[in-house]
Order: C-alpha cells, then structure tokens, then sequence
C-alpha cells in the first residue's frame, strides 16, 4: 500500500516520478501529482477568499487548506494542498501569483520540505484491555491523549497526511467516533541538514513499527 | 527634550486644525482623483453616493461628471474613454443595483485588460451584512472579474487605495479596479495624504525582457523558415505598434493581428495578412497553421483565435511575448517564453537581430521568399470576399463604403455580433487605438456608450459606432447622454432585423432552425434618434447608401444612421468553434 510507504518523502517521490516523464518524454500520461503550496499573503479581510475564489472559478481543486500568522503579523501564510498536472500547478501558481495582496508562491513540494497535518481523534475505549491496545498505539505513533472519559478518549495525533491516516485505519476497528483534521502546513528543510544530518521522523516512526 | 515644546506644538496645530477642519471621505476621493489627473467621471447617482455627488458639486470646476442613463453605459463609456485615450476611464455608481448593472462593463475590463477605475458607494459600514436597503456583497461579486478590489472600511486609507488602485490598473497588464466606498466612509473626516503616504508596501512587478531569452528567441527566429507574427491587444497596450512595425518590417515577417490587435499594426501593410481566427482571413489562418515558428506577442492563445488547440499551428515551435506570466502556457505551452512589456521585447529583439548583423538579416529575408510566395498564393486564392446585390444592400458594403467615406481615418467602435465581424474585416486600420470593441467578453451594448467615451477623448474628430439592430437597443438610452454633452458620435445600425450571428450558426449548425432570432419588430431607428433630439436618417436601397452615410457622417452632432441590411448575410470565412483551419469554411456554398 503506497499510502504506508513511510520511508520516502512525498517530494521524493514527485522527483522520481518527474524523472520517469523526463526519461520518456514522448509518454501522453500527464502525471497528476499531490502539491503543497506555500501562498505568503497580506493579513487582510477578504485576501483568502480572493485565493479560494481562483481556485474554484478557475477549476483548480483544494484538498486541504491552512491559514496562520508568518513571523510578520502583517502577512498570513496560506498552505494549500491540490492535485494537478505540470501544467495545471504552474497555472495556479502564475495565477495565484498574480493577486494583488500575494506576496509569493512557493511550490513546496518538489524541494525537501516538512509537511505536517493534525488530527484530533475521538475513540471508544473502555477501562481494560481495549484503553491498554490504544495507548500502545498512541506510543507507537508518538500521539497524545489529550481527554478521557468512561468510555473513550481523544487522541491528538500529528504527522504527514500518510502518518495520520495510517494512525486513523488502526483505530477505526476499535471505534473512531469522530475525527477533526487540520489541513497540511509544511516548511522547507534547513538546507545544510539535507543530505548529512537528516533525521526522518519518518524514517525513525517506520524503523519503530518494522520492529515492533 | 523637555516637555514644555512638546506641548505647545500639539496646541498650536489643534487650534489650526479647528479653523480649518479635516476634509471629508468625500472631498479626499476627489481630490485624490485629480492628482491622478482624472478630468472625467462617467456616473449614475444614488443614495450610497450622497456624499461624493455633494462633493462632485463643488468640484465641478476642475472634474466633469457625465450623466450616463444606465450604469452599463458608465462602465463601457470608462473603457471607450480608456481604449482611446490610453489613460484610466473613471466610473461612478452607486450602491446595490448601480453595482450590479456596472458588472457587464467590469467583466467586459477585465476580460480585454482595459485600464478603468470603478468607484462604488456601499450601505454604511455598521449596517453592512444586513441586508440593508440597495446592499450588495460588491467587492465579492466584483472579485472574480477584476484585477483587484477594495473595501474602504476607514476613511484614512481612501487616499492611498485611489492611487493605489490607479497604479494597479495602468501597470502590468492593465484591467478593472473597483473601489467600494461605505456611505459613512464619504462621510468621515480625515487628512488627505497624497501619494507619498501609500501604507502598504505596492508590490512592484516589472520585467525587464530576459536577455537569455531574448537571444533564444532571436536565433529561433532566425532559423525559422515560415514564422508568423501573431500580435494582440498588448501592443496596443503597450504602445508597441512603431517597435512591431519596425521589426516586422526589417526582418519582412508576415503579421496577423487578433481581434483585440486590430490596429496596432497597419491593415494595408503590404506584411498584413489581416485578421486570424474563427472569422480571419485564409491566408492568415493557413499561414499559422504551416507555420514553423509563432511569434506570439500580447496574446493569450484565446479560443477564438485558436479553435481546437491541439491542432492550432501543429508544426509551429512558439515565441511567446506577454507582460502576465500567467498567459504565457495557460493554453499553449511555447518553447521560448519572454514575459516583458511587449515594446521593450520587440526593441530588444530586434536590437540583438541587429547585433547578428545585415547579412544575416538579408539571408534569412531571402530564405523565406518561398513562404512568402505561398501566402502570396493563398491571399489570392481566397481573398475575403462577398457577392453583391442590386435589391440589397449588403453589409459588407456598408463598411466599404463607410472606410471610403471616412478616409479610413474614423476611429471605429463596434457591438457584438456579425456587424462586428464585418468592421473587423472590412475597414482597413491605420493606427493603434483607432478600432475599439469588446473582444473577450463580447458584451452586446458596448458600442454606443463606448464610442461616446471614446468621441470625449477625440473632441470633434470622427467617432462612428458600428452597431446591429440588438445590442444597439441594449443600450440606445444612452443617446440622451451624447446630446445631453454634445458628444457627436456617429451611429451606424447594420439593421438586419435579426440577432444575425446567433441566426447564422442556427442556419449552420442547428439546421435553420431560427429560434429566437427575430428582430423584425423593433422601433423606427429613425423617429427614435429625433425623439433623443439626434439626426436619423435610413437607406434601403444600395443606391441610397452613400448619400446616407455622407448625410449622417457630416452631420455636426449625433447621427444615427439606419442602414437596412440583407437579412441573412453569413460572416466569412468561419472556423467552426472547436474546428481548425482545415474546417475553414471560406464562402458560402454554390457561391
């Protein structure tokens, strides 16, 4: 299941799939790929609706979408997750460029890069057994309980979208009862840190399930 | 420092500022718009613009407020004022139904770039989301049609949003700009602050032409055996049509203008092929589709320019020139991409062709004589043509005609529709900004209220709306307005008594089926411009025809001329939509 595939990056496997299209240009696939971008925009009313509202008239699609402060209260970064060929992601980066208000428009994910998603999940769990194979679960994915009560207990779980939904199939046997799920945030890595000293959470968290 | 200078200072401009208090929202947004040197608005009021209407009054001295008869009408005559001008149109309207009815003419901005401000009132602030009496959501229905939009929540930040706004609209590519003024806004008091006080930090996007990809780009053209130039409305933009002519001419390239292009480069030039897509010329069309090499400037690969991409141009490598990065690939990916200013592209280009030196100029003018004798041929083989009538007169005619009558001098602005075709094929243009339509949107009641903004610019000179039947009484109310200013445009109704471009697909496509199409009931054209205090006059027969143009053309103020047409008069050629060149249907059957 490529979805469990924790051992590689997102951005990796973009690459990879970028060098096959290079390797066979004659190839009429158009890779549809998973995106983050990063979209700095001035902190103003109505800016993110300006964004939301090109994506949606122009055909582009959204799958997750954050919005925070950056480090200058006077912009908001915006993080968007789509879906989309070559053309169609210079596209929406070109047109989102555009926008009065934005200041610039990364395309996170073809350069090494964090990403991260929360989720905070409801789950049945009775006093016994079951509480014991959940907080397993949670050590194991380096979660936290966050709330518990009689009959269950919130977990509040981080991760790439991969990690997360990984964690959230576990527990659906056991009774997920409700999810609440951030969109993805993601930052580029200290470049110094790529190629020597890089250390996966990844990497670690699927060396840690290999051996449990 | 020591407190007591402190004090005193504070007191001494207190007691000034009592003498002389701060101006209103209202008094600031005009005198903003004067130091942007705006001498005309284009407006309709109402009750969310109370306060600036005031003020208009009191400034009518230095600005002057044109009274329009719908809000469309302001819009359009902002963009006719624009197209001729080349300066920012400014329109005035009011809240709720004024924004919705100037909707058409901020589209229609937005979609042919056409520098133009847009100042709406709005209900004030605390009863905006209320529901409140003439509230509209304007700056979120505007949102996706323009190039930027405000919301003036506090009236120290009118100022610096108007010169903003302004700045945005003429640079980079040019579009609508819609200010939303609350009434309370127009209301409140503040200091003006000119220009130097913009709080927030404009970002600048200025490219200058890539030197690396201008090199590309002069070497493909160079080597290529069959380029065309195919140029848009971003060399009228631009003001680039002397540097396009200059290097057409000095590499003898073949030019082909867009809809939105027509004028930029000369329609007589011997280098012309004239107009390209769904209703271009053959030659045009069949010269991009063998074409090995496209240069492309101020276009955006528009779908009626190019049919059914996947086959427009097929063996063309393309040269892409356009001042927004997001046109460049949005249809076409091109193999060289320049996003610059087109004049400072083509002065770029031609300086670094000059640079390889005359005999390499002189070689490749030669190696292309064989593509230029094919278009030569494919001029001659279908030229645009249309049969005569004796019992008729014909459309095409009309416009002949009229290019005879008016030395081809007359700045031509037209509707939507066959008419606009026909203008477009048949009136040769000398000049960049002498041919003003609505191209993208294709907004029928453009032309009469935008040739009256364009008749502003031009004073006393020649300004004839080309027009049909059905848009013409889009927006005929706003006759009233040309006389009421003396504003003397010449109205040409090519009055075929049906919605003509409509009824030739349905004869094309939809088996002659003409539903709803028919416009035989409509008012004597005549009576109805002497009931707006113009001059009316028709011709019916072919041989009326010149004494009826020369009557309403010489005529001093408004003229309406109503020309009765053949009824079912086809435009030609015709790439049927989503066709290519090959589908051209170049005349009509049996003809």
């Amino acid at each position: 299941m490529k979805r469990r595939n924790f051992s590689r990056d997102l951005w990796q496997i973009n690459a990879n799939l970028k060098q096959d299209k290079v390797r066979n240009p004659q190839s009429e696939i158009e890779i549809e790929m998973r995106h983050t971008l990063s979209i700095v925009v001035a902190d103003q009313p109505g800016e993110l609706s300006r964004i939301v509202g090109l994506f949606s008239a122009r055909g582009f699609n959204i799958e997750t979408l954050s919005v925070g402060q950056t480090t200058d209260p006077a912009w908001s970064r915006v993080t968007i997750v789509t879906r989309g060929d070559d053309r169609t992601i210079e596209q929406i980066v070109k047109q989102c460029s555009r926008l009065a208000r934005v200041r610039v428009v990364l395309d996170v994910t073809m350069q090494p890069h964090i990403e991260r998603e929360m989720a905070l999940i409801d789950v049945e769990a009775t006093p016994g057994a079951a509480r014991q194979e959940l907080l397993s679960l949670v050590a194991v994915f380096r979660a936290k309980v966050v709330d518990i009560s009689e009959t269950g207990m919130i977990i509040e779980a981080s991760g790439n979208k991969e990690k997360v939904e990984a964690f959230i199939d576990l527990l659906r046997p056991m009774g997920v009862r409700d999810v609440t799920r951030t969109g993805c945030i993601a930052i580029g890595r200290l470049s110094t840190a790529v190629n020597s000293t890089r250390v996966s959470e990844e990497q670690e968290f699927a060396q840690a399930v290999n051996s449990a | 420092m020591s407190a007591q200078p402190q004090t005193l200072i504070p007191s001494s401009s207190t007691s000034a500022c009592r003498s002389l208090p701060e101006p209103r929202g209202a008094e600031i947004l005009i005198e903003a718009l004067l130091h942007e040197g705006v001498d005309s608005i284009f407006g309709y009021p109402g009750g969310a613009v109370l306060h600036i209407y005031d003020e208009l009054w009191r400034a009518r001295d230095r600005v002057t407020h044109y009274l329009v008869r719908h809000e469309q009408g302001a819009v359009h005559m902002a963009e006719g004022y624009a197209r001729a001008s080349g300066r920012v149109g400014v329109a005035l309207v009011t809240s709720g139904p004024g924004a919705t009815n100037a909707m058409t003419g901020i589209a229609n901005a937005y979609m042919d770039s056409t520098p133009i401000v847009v100042i709406t009132g709005q209900v004030p602030t605390p009863l905006i989301g209320t529901d409140a009496f003439q509230e509209v959501d304007t700056v979120g229905i505007t949102r996706s049609c323009v190039k930027h939009n405000y919301l003036v929540r506090d009236v120290r930040d009118l100022a610096a949003v108007v010169h903003e706004a302004f700045h945005l609209a003429r640079t980079g590519r040019p579009g609508p700009i819609v200010i939303d003024i609350p009434k309370d806004v127009s209301a409140a008091r503040a200091s003006y602050s000119s220009l130097k006080n913009i709080s927030f930090p404009l970002v600048e996007r200025k490219w200058p032409p890539d030197p690396q990809a201008v090199a590309e780009a002069a070497a493909a053209i160079m080597n290529a055996e069959r380029p065309v130039m195919y140029v848009g409305g971003g060399i009228v933009n631009s003001g680039a049509a002397e540097a396009l002519l200059a290097f057409a001419e000095e590499l003898q390239l073949p030019v082909t203008p867009t809809l939105m292009g027509l004028g930029g480069f000369p329609s007589m030039h011997p280098l012309c092929l004239n107009m390209l897509g769904m209703h271009g010329t053959y030659a045009a069309n069949m010269a991009v589709a063998e074409s090995d090499l496209l240069i492309a400037v101020g276009v955006r690969f528009d779908d009626r320019v190019t049919g059914k991409l996947a086959t427009f141009a097929p063996q063309a490598r393309v040269v892409h020139i356009d001042i927004d990065p997001a046109n460049v690939g949005k249809n076409r990916a091109p193999e060289i991409s320049l996003v610059a200013d087109a004049r400072e592209a083509l002065a770029a280009l031609q300086t670094e062709i000059k640079n390889l030196g005359q005999l390499y100029i002189d070689r490749g003018i030669k190696r292309r004589a064989v593509w230029w004798n094919r278009i030569r041929a494919w001029q001659l083989e279908q030229p645009l043509r249309f049969t005569g009538s004796g019992d008729h007169i014909k459309p095409q005619t009309v416009i002949r005609e009229l290019h005879r009558l008016t030395n081809g001098d007359a700045l031509v602005v037209t509707d939507v529709g066959q008419h606009q075709m026909w203008a477009a094929q048949f009136y040769p243009f000398k000049r960049s900004r002498q041919w003003i339509t609505s191209g993208g949107l294709g907004a029928m009641g453009y032309g009469v209220p935008a040739a009256i903004g364009a008749q502003l610019v031009l004073g006393n000179q020649l300004v004839v709306a080309v027009v049909g039947d059905g848009g013409f009484q889009m927006t005929n109310q706003e006759l009233a307005m040309a006389v009421q200013y003396d504003l003397p445009i010449k109205v040409l109704i090519m009055n075929n008594g049906y919605l003509g471009m409509v009824r030739q697909w349905q004869e094309m496509f939809y088996e002659r089926a003409y539903s709803e199409v028919d416009l035989s009931v409509s008012p004597d054209f005549v009576k109805l411009a002497e009931a707006y205090g113009a001059f009316g006059v028709r011709a019916t027969r072919p041989d009326e025809l010149s004494d009826v143009l020369s009557a309403g053309l010489s005529h001093k103020g408004v003229a309406v001329m109503d020309i009765v047409v053949s009824k079912e008069e086809n435009v030609f050629p015709i790439v049927p939509a989503g066709g290519n060149s090959r589908d051209m249907i170049v005349h009509q059957e049996g003809v």
